[in-house]
C-alpha cells in the first residue's frame, strides 16, 4: 500500500462523496423544511439522466443535453410538488412513503415505456474523455475531476444561497419553524415549490453526471438512494452543511473500506478469513458508521433544529 | 366390493379414453413460458419472448403440428413468484410444458413444482449445478449450459495461450464464486488477486485504482447486466482498455452492447454461441430476428428459440400424443432438431454437450457500431463438471 495509492483512493472517495452530496442536498431540504419523506428522489435522479441522454441525442450537443436534464428535472420536480406533494404535507409519514413509493413505480414504468427496458447509450464529448496524469504518477479520468469540481462548486453556491440571500434566510427559517414563517406572511406554498424544484434539479444534475459512468436504466435511482439516506441521517436532517460533511464522510469511508479493509485485515487475521470478511465488512461499513453516529448524536452531526 | 369398484373405475377410465380419441385430433399444445418482464432485467425477458414468438412464426404457430398457445409469465426476478406462476400454469391453464426461466434461484424453486406435477420443464437459460448433478431429473431438460461452463472455457483459453497471471473480479454472491471456481478448474496460472465487490455496486473506481496498482497481465471479470455496463465503461474511462486486456463472461452481450457501443470494442468473452456463428439454423434465426425486431439477438434468445424447437421435435416424434410423457421424454433426449448451435446432443443429465468459443467485440457496420465476433473455439464437445453426480443413464 503506497501513499500514492492512498491519495488516489481519497480522491475517488471525495468524488463519490460530492455525487452523494448533490442527491443528499435536495433530499435533506425537503425532509427538513417540508417534513416530507420523499422516496421518489431517486426517480428524479433517473429522470435527469434520461432527459440528458435524450437531449444529447436530439440536438447532438452534450451541453444541450445537460441543460435539458437540469431544467427538465426542475420542471418535473415543481410539477410533482404541486400535483402530488401538496395534499401530503398534513398527512403522516406512512402516507408519504406510500405515495412516493408509488411514484418510483410510476417513473420506472414511464421511462421504460418511452425509452425501452434496456440501458441507454451515453457518450462524452472528446474534451471530457481521456485522463490526466496525477503528480503521483498514475492516471485519473478527466470526467471524474469535472464531477468533483462541479459538485464542490454547487456546494459553495448552495452555501452562499442559504447563508447570504433572502431565499436562504426563508429556507433556514422554514427549517426552524414553519408555522412562524407562514404567520409572518411568507408565501410558504411557493417557497415549498421552489425548494422542492431545486432539490429535484440537484438530483437531476447528479443523475445526468452519473449517466456516462453508470448504467442509465429504469430503477437506477433506487441503487443510490439508500446511501443518500445514510448521508442525511449522519449529517443531520435539514442541514446542508451536514449533507456535505456526511456525503464526504460516507464517500471516503466506503471507498477506503472497499480498497484497503481486506489487505489491512489480512495483516491481523489469516488471509482466507480476510478474503471472506473483507468484502462483507466493507459493504456494511457505512451502515455501521451510521449506527455509531446515531448512538452518539441521535440527531446527526449537524443538527438543524 | 373393492374389486368390483376397481373394475367399475377401470371401465370408466377406459370409456373416457375411448371418447378422448377423436378429441385428441383437435387438441391444443400449451406451453407456459416463465421469464422476467419487469424491472431492469426485463431486457433479457424481451430477448427471450421475441425469440419464442419468432420460433412460433417459423413453425406456423403449430408446435409439433398442433395448434399452440404460449402463456407468458413474469417472475419479477423472484423465486416465490416463479412458483406461483408455474402452479397457475399447471392447474389453471393446464399447460403441457413449462419453459424459460432466467435465474438459477428461480429455477431451483420452479423445477420441482413442474416435474412434481409430472410435466416436462425446459430451461432456456438458468444453469444451476444441482440440476445438472445430484438433483437431475428425467423431466428436466435445458437448452442452455451449466453456469460455470463459460468461465471454464475462458480458463481453458487463457491457459492454452499461456497468460501467466490474472486479476479476478466478481460480485460477492454465489454465482460470482461459482464463476471463479469454473475459471480455476482450467486456468492454472497465477491469480494476482481475487476481488469480490458488493452485488449491484455502481462505482468501481476504487477497485480499478487497486487493480492498476498491481499492473496484472490480464483481468477476468463476471459482471452481469447493469454492473457490466458500469464496470466496462469505467475501465475504459480509466484508460485501461489498451493497457490490460479484459476477459469476461456474461458481461458483454447483445443486451448490453447497445448501451456500451465503442466502450466494448476489444472486450473478450467466452460463450457457446454468437450471432455470427456459421450454422444454417442460426443464420436463419439471426436474419429473421433482425428483420422482424430491428435489433441483434442474444444467446438468451437463441436458447429460447432452441427450447421451442426442441419441444416441437419431441411432440412431432410422438405424433402429437401429449399424454404419454415417457414417450415425450424419449423423443426429447434424441434432440432431433436443427439447433442454432449446429449439432445438438444431450448428456445423460439432459444438459447439452457442446462447443464453446472465445469471442471479441469488434467495430461493425450496424446500428450500434459494434458486434461480437468468434475468434476461435475454446472447447469441443464440452461436458459440464457435474454430470457424473447425476444418477440417470
Amino acid at each position: 500500500m503506497t501513499w500514492a495509492l492512498v491519495f488516489e483512493q481519497l480522491l475517488n472517495g471525495l468524488q463519490y462523496g460530492v455525487m452523494l452530496f448533490l442527491m443528499a442536498a435536495g433530499l435533506t431540504l425537503v425532509l427538513g423544511i417540508m417534513n416530507l419523506v420523499n422516496l421518489a428522489h431517486g426517480a428524479l435522479y433517473m429522470v435527469g439522466a434520461y432527459l440528458a441522454v435524450a437531449g444529447t441525442q436530439w440536438t447532438g450537443s452534450y451541453l444541450a443535453g445537460v441543460a435539458l436534464g437540469f431544467a427538465g428535472t426542475l420542471l418535473v420536480g415543481m410539477a410533482l410538488e404541486v400535483i402530488t406533494m401538496r395534499p401530503l404535507y398534513g398527512r403522516d409519514h406512512l402516507d408519504q412513503v406510500l405515495v412516493t413509493f408509488g411514484l418510483i413505480l410510476f417513473f420506472n414504468e414511464l421511462v421504460a415505456i418511452i425509452w425501452g427496458r434496456g440501458s441507454l447509450y451515453t457518450s462524452l464529448p472528446s474534451w471530457l474523455q481521456g485522463h490526466i496524469d496525477l503528480f503521483t504518477g498514475s492516471r485519473y479520468p478527466v470526467y471524474r475531476m469535472v464531477v468533483l469540481a462541479v459538485g464542490l462548486a454547487v456546494a459553495v453556491l448552495l452555501w452562499y444561497v442559504v447563508t447570504r440571500t433572502r431565499l436562504g434566510m426563508l429556507i433556514r427559517a422554514g427549517a426552524a419553524n414553519r408555522t412562524m414563517v407562514a404567520a409572518l406572511g411568507v408565501n410558504i406554498r411557493l417557497l415549498y415549490t421552489v425548494v422542492f424544484g431545486f432539490g429535484a434539479a440537484l438530483a437531476g444534475l447528479a443523475g445526468l453526471m452519473a449517466g456516462p459512468i453508470y448504467a442509465v436504466q429504469p430503477g437506477m435511482g433506487e441503487l443510490i438512494l439508500i446511501q443518500v439516506f445514510v448521508v442525511i441521517v449522519i449529517g443531520g436532517i435539514g442541514s446542508i452543511r451536514g449533507a456535505l460533511v456526511g456525503a464526504i464522510i460516507v464517500g471516503v469511508v466506503d471507498t477506503l473500506g472497499r480498497a484497503f479493509l481486506r489487505p489491512v485485515l489480512a495483516t491481523a487475521i489469516s488471509a482466507t478469513a480476510a478474503d471472506a470478511a473483507g468484502p462483507a465488512l466493507a459493504s456494511m461499513l457505512i451502515y455501521l458508521l451510521m449506527a455509531v453516529v446515531l448512538a452518539l448524536k441521535p440527531a446527526g452531526l449537524f443538527q438543524s433544529r | 366390493m373393492r374389486a368390483s369398484f376397481r373394475t367399475l373405475f377401470a371401465g370408466a377410465v377406459a370409456a373416457a379414453f375411448a371418447f378422448a380419441g377423436p378429441a385428441a385430433a383437435q387438441q391444443k399444445l400449451k406451453i407456459g413460458f416463465i421469464t422476467t418482464l419487469s424491472g431492469p432485467p426485463a431486457i433479457i425477458g424481451k430477448h427471450m419472448k421475441d425469440s419464442v414468438e419468432l420460433a412460433l412464426e417459423h413453425l406456423n404457430h403449430k408446435v409439433g403440428g398442433l395448434d399452440t398457445e404460449v402463456i407468458y409469465g413474469d417472475d419479477q426476478f423472484k423465486p416465490e413468484v416463479g412458483v406461483q406462476l408455474a402452479e397457475e400454469m399447471l392447474k389453471k391453464n393446464q399447460v403441457d410444458f413449462v419453459a424459460g426461466v432466467i435465474w438459477s434461484n428461480v429455477m431451483l424453486a420452479v423445477e420441482p413444482v413442474v416435474t412434481g406435477a409430472g410435466k416436462i420443464m425446459v430451461g432456456t437459460n438458468a444453469g444451476a449445478s444441482p440440476l445438472a448433478g445430484s438433483q437431475c431429473n428425467e423431466l428436466f431438460f435445458t437448452t442452455s449450459w451449466n453456469n460455470d461452463e463459460s468461465p471454464e472455457a475462458l480458463g481453458k483459453y487463457l491457459q492454452d495461450k499461456g497468460v501467466g497471471e490474472l486479476y479476478v473480479m466478481a460480485p460477492n454472491y454465489q454465482a460470482g464464486k461459482d464463476m471463479v471456481a469454473g475459471l480455476k478448474r482450467f486456468y492454472k496460472g497465477k491469480i494476482v488477486d481475487e476481488v469480490y465487490t458488493k452485488f449491484q455496486q455502481q462505482d468501481y473506481q476504487a477497485e480499478i485504482s487497486q487493480l492498476r496498482s498491481k499492473n496484472p497481465k490480464a483481468v477476468f471479470v463476471f459482471y452481469p447486466g447493469g454492473m457490466g455496463i458500469q464496470f466496462v465503461k469505467q475501465y475504459v474511462q480509466a484508460g485501461l482498455r489498451d493497457q490490460i486486456p479484459l476477459y469476461s463472461v456474461f458481461t458483454v452481450d447483445e443486451t448490453t452492447l447497445p448501451a456500451l457501443r465503442e466502450a466494448a470494442v476489444g472486450q473478450y468473452e467466452a460463450r457457446f454461441w454468437s450471432p455470427d456463428l456459421d450454422v444454417p439454423a442460426s443464420k436463419r434465426y439471426v436474419a429473421d430476428f433482425e428483420k422482424k425486431y430491428g435489433y441483434t439477438p442474444s444467446y438468451y434468445g437463441a436458447q429460447s428459440y432452441d427450447g421451442i424447437m426442441l419441444i416441437d421435435s419431441a411432440v412431432r416424434g410422438t405424433k402429437g400424443n401429449l399424454k404419454d410423457v415417457k414417450a415425450l421424454v424419449r423423443e426429447m433426449r434424441k434432440a432431433n432438431f436443427d439447433s442454432i448451435r449446429g449439432r445438438f446432443k444431450f448428456n445423460v443429465n439432459h444438459v447439452p454437450i457442446q462447443d464453446f468459443y472465445l469471442l471479441q467485440a469488434v467495430k461493425a457496420d450496424n446500428k450500434d457500431g459494434v458486434a461480437m465476433k468468434i475468434v476461435e473455439k475454446a472447447f469441443e464437445n464440452h461436458k459440464d463438471a457435474y454430470y457424473q453426480q447425476c444418477k440417470m443413464k
